[in-house]
């Protein structure tokens, strides 16, 4: 009786260590990322400023709100046009030394840095949110859980699918889908977009059985569940096209993982001993695997994330990629500043999501032993 | 020398390398043919030219071959020139000018109408110009003949369109004047009448010496062996063009990444400290940098030319994973004792460096470097698809755009859009099969497996 309790209390402080490892590596992974963040979007705001463009954004921003303040104000109304003018470039010049536009470039690109980094993204050129709103924010805002649905569903499928085919595979290694799967691994060169095309050929252009692109159909459904099933159905050819550009080369990588791991000693120690074949891949086999995994599996999202402005625009899907590709089209200098500042922000987050599940299923992180050497 | 051979004979036995590898050298001496049978100058000519490049294509038709595969035969382009033939002109004199008599036969077989039909005068005149006066008539196989319209030529250079020819449209019955003018008036639903049609032209010159030559074209619903596009031009230069200039930027791309990624990994982890570090930080930060928005941002705010977009390109690919590998290696290679002999001798830095570690991992830089080339040739399409292409040149990418913007898919275009896109598949794939069979050569980790 107080043997089970021992064992308990051990096994207690046991979680709490590896809860304590796992929470300092967090916190030390999530610091050095927001550095690389910070450093990443000043990066970002040195090349969007090499010709002076955001400058140009805030002086316009400046000279506009000038403009219509001048022109409601009733005392100034009846001013002669050249007292106006003057009146008006006073209050612009007045304005640029507010915001620090007669500051060395050094010092305002540390505030650029700080109205980034809080997202305080300016106004747009053109582009309107949905509610009619210039707000750079509120249009990206807006646009961001279209695109985190469209990646998030592709990125699960992708990832569980690709694990499930390549244990599958590595298990009957040289029959014959495992040298399909190793000869169409090639395929996966070509991006997402290009298999879009192929797909909206087939199955919206001739066969007409899925839509050629769109979030829902229009008019929306009213019922919840309705529009459940609708966003699943218009879900389905960019989902696919985006699981064909990468899932011959992820099965093929993963069952190479695999098919590395199992030839260990230790497996064949596990086999000797007669375990059950489903223990030795979960326990010896996906375990030590898992890591490599998700480190590939993490360069494979992130080149996902940056194809997103022409996936979504070959699918017409109303993400924050269209919307950056709108903003091209428009010349809307801020929308593409702050969309680059945006896609920064989502990749480490990707980043660190990846680090956190690494870390729990990383052995190393959990026991202790030495840090992650990469 | 013989590591080359010893690769080749490995290569052998993976037949779709042998292939990958052929059609990589066929592209290559076609793409240096393209260059030279097309130069640069005229393919921007060709491609940019304007109007009168291709006035004489019909629009968004496709290319001839799939007549091979309908049951419908559509028509063909047919272009009738005088200046060509000039035998087919009579002349003679009335009044103070002549009479210039011509007669166009049209063999028509296909079993679709045309797209349009058009014509072009050119007046050469010594002294003033005098506006010479038109008429044409038209005789179907079946023996009906129709007026078709009397104009003047009002300048030296004239173009009559049928299609905008209202009084000809309500002698056809309200009938458009494709339909109108070849249909067989007992089918219904219409179908043209098969057989030889004849255009009769009569124009009377108020000049002795003025001369008329006259240009007649039948647009038809197919054109060459690629196509046209919205702009009536003929696909065939974008999509030969379009070769090496994948090709260039698939190879420059790829090369000077992981030259420079190798180069890079190796002097790091030869110094160590704080050199090490600083390149290690770098590759972390350029993780969370988003590459093709800075692409974009680069390529809308400065330049479009097809040169920054490849040096912005190689710039921020290479710290990517691949440095991360190679230092990996190269930690490991920095210990072995060729290298420590080396620096007993007295080698420097930069000898050891170039000389005895980045040799040691050419045989992992080549497979890489091959398999690199699809993703920079599918880049720099992906780039164009959004707008981004080079403004000049003729790209498979800037085809796909075109073919986007218009709808090509909506309206059934298919051959604009698979046209480039099956070529686009074709050479990146050729790269990948290759560096893929290349990777299983030489990384022995691989081997077996």
């Amino acid at each position: 009786m107080s043997q089970i309790a021992v064992s308990g209390s051990i096994a207690r402080k046991a979680t709490l260590q590896t809860l304590q490892r796992i929470t300092r590596y967090t916190i030390v992974r999530l610091l050095t990322l927001m550095v690389t963040v910070v450093v990443g979007i000043y990066l970002t705001i040195l090349i969007a400023n090499m010709g002076g463009y955001l400058d140009q954004i805030r002086r316009g921003e400046i000279r506009e709100g000038v403009q219509a303040r001048v022109l409601a104000d009733p005392t100034l109304r009846n001013l002669p046009p050249e007292a106006r003018q003057k009146r008006m470039e006073d209050l612009i010049r007045l304005e640029e030394k507010r915001y620090g536009l007669d500051q060395p470039f050094v010092i305002r690109s540390f505030r650029f840095l700080t109205n980034a980094l809080t997202l305080n993204l300016g106004r747009s050129f053109q582009l309107t949110s949905d509610s009619g709103s210039r707000q750079v924010r509120l249009i990206l805002l807006e646009r961001l859980p279209a695109t985190l649905l469209l990646f998030g569903v592709s990125d699960l499928v992708l990832f569980f699918l690709a694990l499930f085919l390549g244990l599958s595979l590595s298990r009957r290694y040289g029959s014959f889908w495992d040298k399909l799967t190793v000869a169409l691994s090639p395929l996966s060169s070509a991006p997402g977009w290009f298999y879009g095309i192929f797909l909206i050929v087939v199955f919206a252009a001739v066969l007409k059985i899925f839509p050629f692109g769109g979030m829902v159909r229009i008019p929306p459904p009213e019922n919840p569940f309705l529009y459940a099933l609708d966003l699943l159905y218009h879900l389905v050819l960019p989902v696919t096209a985006i699981t064909l550009s990468s899932i011959f080369l992820s099965v093929y990588s993963n069952r190479t993982f695999f098919l590395i791991y199992s030839s260990e000693d230790y497996v064949e120690m596990a086999k000797a001993k007669g375990l059950k074949d489903r223990d030795i891949e979960r326990r010896y086999v996906l375990r030590p695997t898992l890591p490599t995994i998700i480190t590939s599996f993490a360069l494979l999202i992130i080149g996902l994330w940056t194809g997103a402005p022409i996936f979504e625009t070959i699918f017409n899907w109303p993400g924050l990629g269209r919307t950056l590709f709108f903003a091209v089209g428009l010349f809307d200098v801020p929308v593409i500043v702050a969309s680059t500042v945006i896609y920064a922000y989502l990749l480490a987050i990707t980043v660190f999501l990846l680090d956190f599940i690494y870390a729990i299923v990383d052995p190393r992180v959990k026991i202790g032993g030495q840090e992650r050497n990469a | 020398m013989n590591e080359l051979k010893r690769t080749w004979q490995e290569l052998r036995y993976y037949p779709s390398a042998v292939a990958s590898l052929i059609l990589i050298v066929f592209m290559i001496i076609a793409s240096i043919w393209i260059v030279i049978a097309i130069p640069y100058r005229e393919a921007v000519r060709l491609w940019r030219g304007g109007e009168s490049v291709w006035y004489q294509l019909p629009k968004t038709v496709p290319p001839k071959w799939v007549n091979w595969f309908r049951r419908e035969k559509l028509p063909e382009t047919l272009i009738l020139d005088t200046r060509q033939h000039p035998e087919w002109k009579t002349y003679e004199p009335a009044g103070d000018g002549r009479r210039i008599v011509m007669e166009f036969t049209i063999p028509f077989y296909a079993d679709q109408f045309p797209q349009e039909l058009s014509m072009y005068f050119y007046v050469t005149s010594s002294d003033t110009f005098k506006p010479p006066f038109v008429s044409l008539s038209w005789k179907t196989p079946d023996g009906r003949s129709l007026r078709v319209s009397d104009f003047g030529l009002q300048s030296a250079k004239f173009n009559y369109r049928f299609a905008q020819d209202q009084k000809l449209i309500q002698r056809l019955g309200g009938e458009e004047h494709n339909i109108g003018l070849f249909v067989d008036p007992q089918s219904s639903p219409p179908r043209p009448l098969k057989g030889e049609y004849r255009l009769k032209v009569e124009i009377l010159t108020f000049e002795a010496n003025t001369d008329v030559d006259v240009e007649f074209v039948q647009y038809g619903k197919v054109y060459g062996w690629f196509g046209t596009d919205h702009l009536r031009r003929d696909l065939k230069v974008g999509l030969l063009w379009g070769l090496p200039v994948a090709l260039m930027f698939g190879l420059l791309a790829s090369v000077g990444t992981s030259l420079a990624a190798m180069l890079i990994a190796a002097i790091g982890s030869w110094f160590g400290g704080w050199v090490d570090d600083l390149i290690q930080r770098v590759t972390e930060v350029n993780l969370v940098l988003p590459f093709l928005p800075i692409l974009i941002m680069v390529g809308t705010f400065y330049s479009r030319s097809i040169f920054v977009i490849l040096g912005v390109t190689v710039l921020l690919s290479i710290f990517g994973g691949a440095i991360k590998s190679y230092r990996a290696i190269f930690l490991q290679v920095r210990e072995m004792p060729y290298i420590e002999a080396a620096r007993a001798y007295g080698a420097g830095d930069g000898r050891i460096i170039l000389r005895y570690m980045v040799p040691r991992l050419i045989p992992l830089l080549i497979p890489a470097l091959v398999s690199g080339i699809p993703s920079y040739v599918f880049l720099e399409a992906s780039l164009a698809v959004i707008g981004l292409g080079d403004p000049v040149l003729p790209t498979w990418g800037k085809i796909i755009q075109d073919a986007e913007f218009n709808g090509a898919l909506y309206k059934g275009m298919y051959y604009w859009v698979l046209e480039p896109s099956f070529l686009l598949m074709i050479s990146g794939l050729a790269f990948a099969v290759l560096g893929f069979s290349l990777d299983r050569i030489f990384n022995p980790r691989l081997r077996g497996v």
